[in-house]
């Protein structure tokens, strides 16, 4: 008689290589090396020389390392008769950067709030009407806040610039409040109502301190979407001097005459991508969260 | 009635308590929301009622009221940039679309199946995401240089015949645009999908074991369907990112070789800012919307038509 | 009695919807009264209104005198603890409790004196510098209290304030809310869906059903003498046994059955002849050796039995009607037996078949 414990028992044995694990990871890497290489091959090519580069490998490892492409796209290229390199579209973009992410930050989530939690008769309807905006593209209303930009005379001004991103921003940023502010629970809401607090006493007291981590969210989409822009900036900043950092890198990079300076090129441009990426890196899972927040409409 | 008129009197005696203005009740909500409204009403339906007003204007260097009808709209279809121009908006749509969705869910999927370094899979692929469409284009211009880059690293390599040149071949230069633009947008869509995935209930996946389906029997026939909301907000994404199609093409080709990767936006640009043809641009931009519309409304009418939503 | 909190024909309307009907509701000093009722049917609209933070249509709400209908919340002396308790998570317990005197502008010493006079009375001094996160579902519903305690207010609003908790830590606050109010004596309005909680507590009931008051009672009359059907068969566990016939000259009859009404008190002096449903509570069938001195005795076929330790729930038939019984955990009956049980028609309720108003 065969004992009634032979046969199979315990935890079935696993196999370290099945043939679904190697499809799975060899599919992976392959997919990987495809998305990671153009930012290999930028930071090999602005390490190189030119005559290195003109031996023909983009995907060799520099042979002697150089610095001078980065020194020369921050501070010498040039951009029609100004020659102080990306650092000005840098500084600009700063500029633009930070009143618009502080300004439109501080709308979006005071709307989010209005909009989760004072709702009032029409409301929702402008609502509505911001996020269809958010899906009209962008050219149709391009030249008609040229005219508002006019009247108000900031028209080709910075801060012309900074009104126009706090208009775009608004939509996603709003949405991202609103749908946050909605998860907070109601009661407490109401609590603070009968302890007296008043609009902004519930804002600063209760909602903003239990709201850290969507300021961050909104902020990192703000970040990298205002740094990124081209658009705008090439529509309503009418000056060169003023170009924001994107507008400045595509202008050094596609209307040089005579020789093509690849490594400064792209030195340049990972200079430009430098700002989001590191917000990228350093921000993680709230990036994730960012966007899929942004995504899935609520 | 009677008694409802004496309910009224005896509330106007009643002291302490004044009904507030209707219109001043929730001022500071009210107040907080004036540049919500402002950007709706004026910046967004403002400015799209102003520019589809003009576009039957014969506006040149500055707008007018010079009515011409749909004269506009007649030079805008019988243009050939515009005509290459939306054809290009079609072979890019068609296959960035389709690439997106199945780029987008393949990845999705392989990283839901438990492996190790999801993290840095996830990292890598969705990186190309935080960088502008500039960069993007000016670093692939580079990669799909002729002379200096895959290709001629490709011939040195050995294979000597190896012809890979689109940006400066006019009948596959769309499908340079196509590698990067895909290159970008594609961790945005395994995002999604990723999310997706991760809310359907581990249940499902134990009920389809325990009846003996396959992996990627599972996926088709199970996942797929469940998941079509996802597929839907994706779908929106990516159409309406693709009509947006401007700043990679500026950054990678500059509309070339000649006019053959121009595209609706970048048409509209060069009229209202370029060629002092502004008519044209509002023209050009009201198709955009109109565009724009036809992907949108049916999704609408889907998403809310049926039911209504509080 | 002085009245603490008066409804005066309060209307609410959300679109089409009418929430609240010509509502009229008096609630005296001192008084424990809770909103009974199943989910919908406006206890909890009620409570909102009368807290002010959900506006009437029509209507008027006075607190201690004074016509509030139009005063925010924190000026109407109300106090208020919710279902999820919404204590403020970024505040330690001592934020919570001050946060409304704070807001009031009182001076910090006597938030200071405040605030420890109501920890002490709740017996949450030593959780003082916690934060929510940190607390037990009962501590933190005390804070939750404590929080109305501080503010020295008239009238406690309780939100179903127990439905969170599991059901031993529900029935030690229970008591101690009891005593609470027995140490307060502020007027305390209670919103539950539990009737336990409701016949516990209160000094007076108020039935609601689609945003009308089906009766407003002491827990002893909304038992014994039900005003509607409505109210009979919502209160009560198991439910009361209802058996539709004919009512004429003090007699009840269906079919064979026939129950002579002496004793029962009747609300009109003179009740004429009309189709009626009597309804017995199953706790209230008369079992065991006490059937031999029943007013009414009755033969029933016992359907299915039920122990259940305590006592035991019989499923008959009466009339062609399934039938409860409730009888002693130590009876012996099995299924398909024949069971003589005595009827007391003085402690059965007599409802009109067509109105549902009690006869």
């Amino acid at each position: 008689m065969t004992d009634a414990m032979s046969g199979p028992r315990g935890a079935k044995p696993k196999k370290a290589l099945s043939r679904n694990n190697i499809i799975v990871y060899g599919t992976l890497f392959v997919v990987a090396i495809y998305y990671a290489l153009p930012l290999y091959v930028m930071i090999v090519t602005s390490l190189k020389g030119m005559p290195e580069i003109r031996m023909g490998n983009i995907f060799a490892p520099p042979m002697e390392v150089t610095f001078q492409p980065w020194v020369k796209a921050w501070a010498e290229a040039c951009t029609g008769i100004n020659c102080d390199g990306l650092s000005r579209g840098f500084w600009n973009s700063v500029r633009i950067l930070i009143p618009s992410v502080v300004i439109s930050i501080s709308v979006a989530s005071v709307t989010g709030y209005v909009l989760s939690m004072w709702k009032f008769k029409g409301s929702e309807v402008f609502f509505s009407m911001l996020m269809i905006g958010a899906f009209i593209p962008y050219q149709v209303m391009l030249y008609p806040i040229v005219i508002l930009l006019r009247e108000a005379g900031l028209y080709g001004s910075l801060s012309g610039l900074v009104l126009v991103h706090l208009a775009f921003g608004m939509p996603i940023n709003t949405l991202l409040f609103r749908n946050y502010f909605a998860s907070i629970p109601e009661e407490l809401f109401k609590a603070a109502r009968v302890d007296g607090a008043g609009f902004w006493a519930i804002f600063v007291k209760i909602v903003m301190p239990m709201s850290l981590p969507i300021f961050v969210v909104s902020m990192i989409i703000q970040v990298t979407g205002i740094w990124n822009d081209f658009l705008f900036g090439v529509t309503y900043i009418s000056s060169p001097d003023r170009y924001p950092m994107t507008v400045q890198l595509n202008n050094i990079v596609n209307s040089v005459q005579g020789v093509k300076e690849y490594n400064v090129n792209m030195a340049a441009t990972l200079l430009t991508g430098l700002v989001p990426l590191v917000i990228y890196f350093a921000s993680g899972k709230l990036f994730v969260r960012g966007i899929a927040a942004g995504a899935v409409k609520g | 009635m009677a008694i409802a008129d004496t309910g009224s009197t005896d509330r106007q005696l009643a002291a302490g308590a004044r009904r507030p203005n209707r219109l001043f009740k929730n001022l500071n909500s009210k107040i907080a929301a004036i540049p919500m409204i402002f950007v709706a009403m004026v910046v967004f339906l403002g400015g799209t009622c102003w520019t589809i007003f003009y576009s039957f204007t014969k506006s040149g260097l500055l707008p007018n009221t010079n009515f011409v009808g749909l004269d506009q709209y007649e030079r805008l279809w019988s243009s050939r940039k515009w005509m290459v121009s939306i054809e290009n908006l079609g072979i890019y749509g068609f296959f960035s679309l389709i690439g997106t969705l199945v780029i987008g869910f393949t990845l999705a999927a392989l990283l839901d199946r438990k492996i190790r370094g999801e993290g840095a899979f996830r990292t890598i692929f969705l990186y190309p995401f935080a960088l502008s469409f500039i960069v993007t284009g000016l670093v692939w211009q580079w990669i799909l240089n002729p002379e200096l880059g895959l290709q001629n690293v490709v011939r040195e390599w050995g294979w000597t015949s190896f012809t890979f040149d689109p940006l400066n071949n006019p009948d596959i230069v769309m499908f340079g645009l196509l590698i990067a633009g895909l290159w970008q947008g594609t961790g945005l869509i395994m995002c999604i999908m990723l999310a997706g995935l991760r809310g359907i209930d581990e249940d499902i996946w134990k009920a389809a074991r325990v009846d003996g389906i396959g992996t990627v029997k599972t996926y088709v026939r199970i996942i797929i369907p469940m998941m079509r909301p996802v597929f839907v907000t994706s779908l929106v994404l990516i159409g309406s990112g693709i009509v947006k199609l401007y700043d990679l093409v500026v950054a990678q080709t500059s509309g070339g070789p000649g006019i053959s990767s121009e595209v609706p936006a970048k048409y509209v640009m060069t009229a209202m800012f370029g060629g002092q043809n502004l008519g044209q641009g509002f023209a050009a931009s009201t198709m955009m919307l109109l565009m724009v519309g036809i992907i949108l409304i049916p999704w609408a009418y889907l998403e809310f038509g049926g039911k209504k939503r509080g | 009695m002085s009245h603490s909190v008066q409804i005066k024909s309060l209307d609410l309307q959300f679109g089409a919807v009418k929430v609240l009907k010509n509502l009229n509701l008096d609630i005296h000093e001192g008084e424990f009264l809770v909103l009974l009722g199943s989910s919908g049917c406006g206890k909890s609209t009620l409570l909102n209104c009368i807290a002010g933070l959900l506006e009437p249509t029509d209507g008027q709400i006075w607190i201690k005198g004074k016509n509030v209908t139009w005063a925010e919340p924190s000026e109407r002396g109300i106090g208020m603890v919710f279902q999820s308790y919404a204590l403020y998570p970024q505040m330690t317990v001592k934020g919570n409790l001050s946060f409304g005197l704070k807001n009031a502008k009182v001076p910090k010493a006597e938030i200071d004196k405040r605030v420890a006079r109501a920890a002490e009375v709740l017996q949450i001094e030593a959780l003082l510098d916690r934060k929510p996160g940190a607390l037990s579902g009962g501590q933190r519903q005390r804070v939750a209290i404590g929080r109305a305690l501080v503010r020295d207010v008239d009238v406690f609003l309780f939100d179903e304030p127990l439905s969170n908790l599991d059901a031993k830590l529900r029935a030690d606050l229970r008591v101690e809310l009891k005593r609470l109010h027995n140490q307060l004596e502020n007027t305390m309005i209670y919103v539950t869906h539990d009737q336990v909680e409701a016949m516990t507590l209160a000094d007076r009931i108020a039935i609601m059903k689609g945003g009308n008051i089906m009766q407003l009672g002491t827990p002893d009359e909304i038992y014994n003498r039900p005003q509607n059907i409505y109210v009979a068969d919502f209160i009560g566990s198991p439910s009361m046994n209802f058996i539709e016939g004919q009512y004429s000259n003090g007699v009840f009859s269906k079919g064979e059955l026939s129950l002579p009404m002496t004793g029962y008190e009747y609300v009109a002096p003179k009740t004429a002849d009309r189709g009626a449903t009597i309804g017995i509570r199953p706790e209230h069938v008369i079992t065991g050796e006490l059937v031999s001195g029943a007013p009414v005795k009755v033969e029933v076929d016992v359907d299915i039995v039920e122990p259940m330790g305590s006592d035991t729930l019989v499923w008959a038939h009466l009339a062609g009607k399934p039938f409860r019984i409730r009888m002693d955990g130590s009876a012996r009956v099995s299924a398909k037996e024949r069971l003589t049980i005595g009827i007391d028609p003085s402690r059965a309720s007599l409802f009109d078949t067509k109105t549902e108003n009690r006869l």
